[in-house]
C-alpha cells in the first residue's frame, strides 16, 4: 500500500478569511495527499496537538495579518518541543520578502507567498518530505 | 522504541504512528497490535452515522464535551471519503472539533476511506483497538456522509447513532433497508427547520411499523437536537447509556461483540492471504499474461480463478467435487 502524505493545513492568529488556505487544501488532496484543515484561529499549541495526533508529514501555516514571524516559529518550537523534528513545516499566505530569512532560520523551510505556482508548492513538499 | 508499552503508558506519538502503520498496511503493525490486544476490551464504541451535512462533527463534538463532563476520556475516529481520482482526501471534520484540539482526555483522528465503501476506513476497526488500549473509555466514530446502505458502522460500534435532517425525503423513504434499520437511536438534528415535525412523525411511524414486524427488545428512541446551539444533547447521551445498559443487561453486548470478533478475524485472515496472493500474481509477472489472455478469449476468469485455487490450496478429494 502506498504511503500517502499526512498534511495539517493551519491557520494560527486572528485571521478573518481562509479562501486561500481552504483553496491550497484542495489542490494538496488533489496531488493525493490526505489534508487536515483545521480552520481558522488556530493557536500554535492546537495546530502542533493535531499534527501529533494525526501523525502528519508536514505542516502548512497560513497567515495574513503580519503575525507569521510570531507564531510560525512558536509552531516550529512547540513540534521539537514535543519530539517532532522531521515534520516539515512551510508557510504562505501575505508574508512580506525581508521576513522570509529569518523565518527559514527559524525552521519554516520555504515561504510561499501569493502567485506561486501551486504545482511548485507540491513538488517541494513532495520531495522535502520525511521518507 | 517499544510500541506497545508506550501506548498503554499513555504516548500519544506512539498510538499516532501506529495508527499510520495501520493505515498503510505496514507489517510493523501487527507484531505490535499482537501485545497490545489484552489491554483492549473495555471502550465502548458508539457510532455516528447519516447523511452528508446532517450535522455528524458538530454532534460529535459537543456529544463529547458532554462525556466529558462525567469524566470518561474520548477518542474520536472521523472519516472522510478519499478521492476516486487521486487518492487524496480533505479531511474535515476535526474543524469543527476545534475547542476539543487541547482537551487531554480527547484523542482525535481523521481517517481517509482509501477506497473501502461501507462509510469507515479499512482500518477502522483496528484503530479502535488502538485507542481502546490508549485508555479511552468511550470511542466515538463518526463516518462519511452515507447515502442508503453504507452500513458497516453496525458492525463497529456498540450503539449508532443515525442522524437525520428535516427536508431530505418522505415516508417512503424511510421505509426502504438499509441504514434506517441499523439504528440504535434515531437523531433529528437541525431540528429548528422546516419538517421537522413531519420527520420526527415519519421516523415514529417506521419504528412503530417495526414493532409489529420483527421481534425487538430494544425501541430505537428519538432524540431531537440542535448541535451547533448544544440543544438535546444531554438527552442524547442519555439515550446511548440507556442503550449500553440494556446491551449489557441483556445479553446482547456479548452477543454483538462475539459477531464482531468472528467478523473482525475473518476480515484479517481474508486481507492478509489476498495480498500474499494479489503481491505474487503481480510481482511473477502471472497477472499480466491471464489478463491477457481473458481478453483475448483464449481463457476465461473462472478456470483461471480455480487454476490459482488448485495452486495455492491443496482441497482433499471430496471437497474439490462440490465447487
Amino acid at each position: 500500500m502506498a504511503r500517502k502524505i499526512k498534511m495539517i493545513v493551519a491557520k494560527p492568529g486572528l485571521d478573518g478569511h481562509d479562501r486561500g488556505a481552504k483553496l491550497l487544501a484542495r489542490i494538496f488532496a488533489e496531488a493525493g495527499m490526505e489534508v487536515v484543515y483545521t480552520g481558522l484561529r488556530q493557536t500554535p499549541e492546537m495546530i502542533v496537538e493535531a499534527a501529533l495526533q494525526e501523525d502528519a508529514d508536514v505542516v502548512g501555516l497560513s497567515s495574513l495579518s503580519g503575525v507569521h514571524n510570531y507564531f510560525f516559529p512558536k509552531v516550529v518550537q512547540l513540534l521539537k518541543d514535543r519530539g517532532l523534528d522531521d515534520v516539515l513545516v512551510v508557510g504562505g499566505g501575505i508574508i512580506p520578502p525581508e521576513d522570509v530569512e529569518f523565518l527559514k532560520n527559524a525552521g519554516i523551510k520555504e515561504i510561499f507567498g501569493p502567485g506561486t505556482p501551486t504545482d511548485e508548492i507540491v513538488k517541494f513538499i513532495q520531495e522535502n518530505v520525511r521518507s | 522504541m517499544d510500541y506497545a508499552k508506550e501506548i498503554v503508558s499513555g504516548s500519544t506519538r506512539a498510538a499516532a504512528r501506529l495508527i499510520s502503520w495501520l493505515e498503510n498496511e505496514d507489517e510493523r503493525a501487527a507484531p505490535i497490535m499482537e501485545r497490545l490486544y489484552r489491554h483492549t476490551g473495555s471502550a465502548y464504541v458508539i457510532g455516528i452515522t447519516g447523511s452528508p451535512g446532517a450535522g455528524k462533527s458538530t454532534l460529535t463534538d459537543k456529544l463529547t464535551q458532554t462525556i466529558r463532563k462525567d469524566g470518561l476520556s474520548v477518542g474520536i475516529i472521523a472519516v472522510d471519503p478519499s478521492s476516486p481520482f487521486t487518492g487524496g482526501a480533505i479531511l474535515g471534520d476535526r474543524v469543527r472539533m476545534s475547542e476539543l484540539s487541547l482537551d487531554p482526555g480527547v484523542y482525535i483522528r481523521s481517517m481517509a476511506t482509501r477506497g473501502f465503501l461501507g462509510g469507515t476506513a479499512r482500518a477502522t476497526a483496528d484503530v479502535i483497538k488502538v485507542l481502546d488500549a490508549f485508555g479511552k473509555d468511550v470511542i466515538i466514530i463518526e463516518t462519511v456522509g452515507v447515502g442508503q446502505d453504507e452500513v458497516d458502522i453496525m458492525g463497529i460500534a456498540d450503539t449508532t447513532c443515525l442522524v437525520l435532517v428535516p427536508g431530505l425525503g418522505d415516508t417512503i423513504q424511510s421505509m426502504k433497508s438499509g441504514v434506517m434499520e441499523i439504528a440504535d437511536v434515531f437523531v433529528i438534528n437541525k431540528s429548528d427547520r422546516p419538517g421537522a415535525d413531519q420527520l420526527h412523525a415519519e421516523v415514529a411511524v417506521r419504528v412503530e411499523q417495526d414493532s409489529h414486524i420483527k421481534q425487538r427488545a430494544w425501541t430505537p428512541p428519538l432524540v431531537r437536537t440542535i448541535a451547533a446551539e448544544n440543544q438535546g444533547i444531554d438527552e442524547l447521551w442519555r439515550k446511548i447509556d440507556e442503550h449500553r445498559q440494556y446491551l449489557a443487561g441483556s445479553g446482547e453486548l456479548i452477543k454483538r461483540r462475539k459477531m464482531r470478533t468472528c467478523q473482525e478475524t475473518l476480515r484479517l485472515i481474508h486481507n492478509e492471504l489476498f495480498r500474499i496472493v494479489r503481491d505474487n500474481l503481480e510481482a511473477s509477472g502471472q497477472m499480466n499474461c491471464m489478463v491477457e489472455d481473458i481478453m483475448d478469449h483464449r481463457r476465461d476468469p473462472y478456470s483461471i480463478m480455480r487454476g490459482i485455487l488448485r495452486d495455492w490450496l491443496s482441497l482433499p478429494e471430496e471437497q474439490k467435487e462440490t465447487r
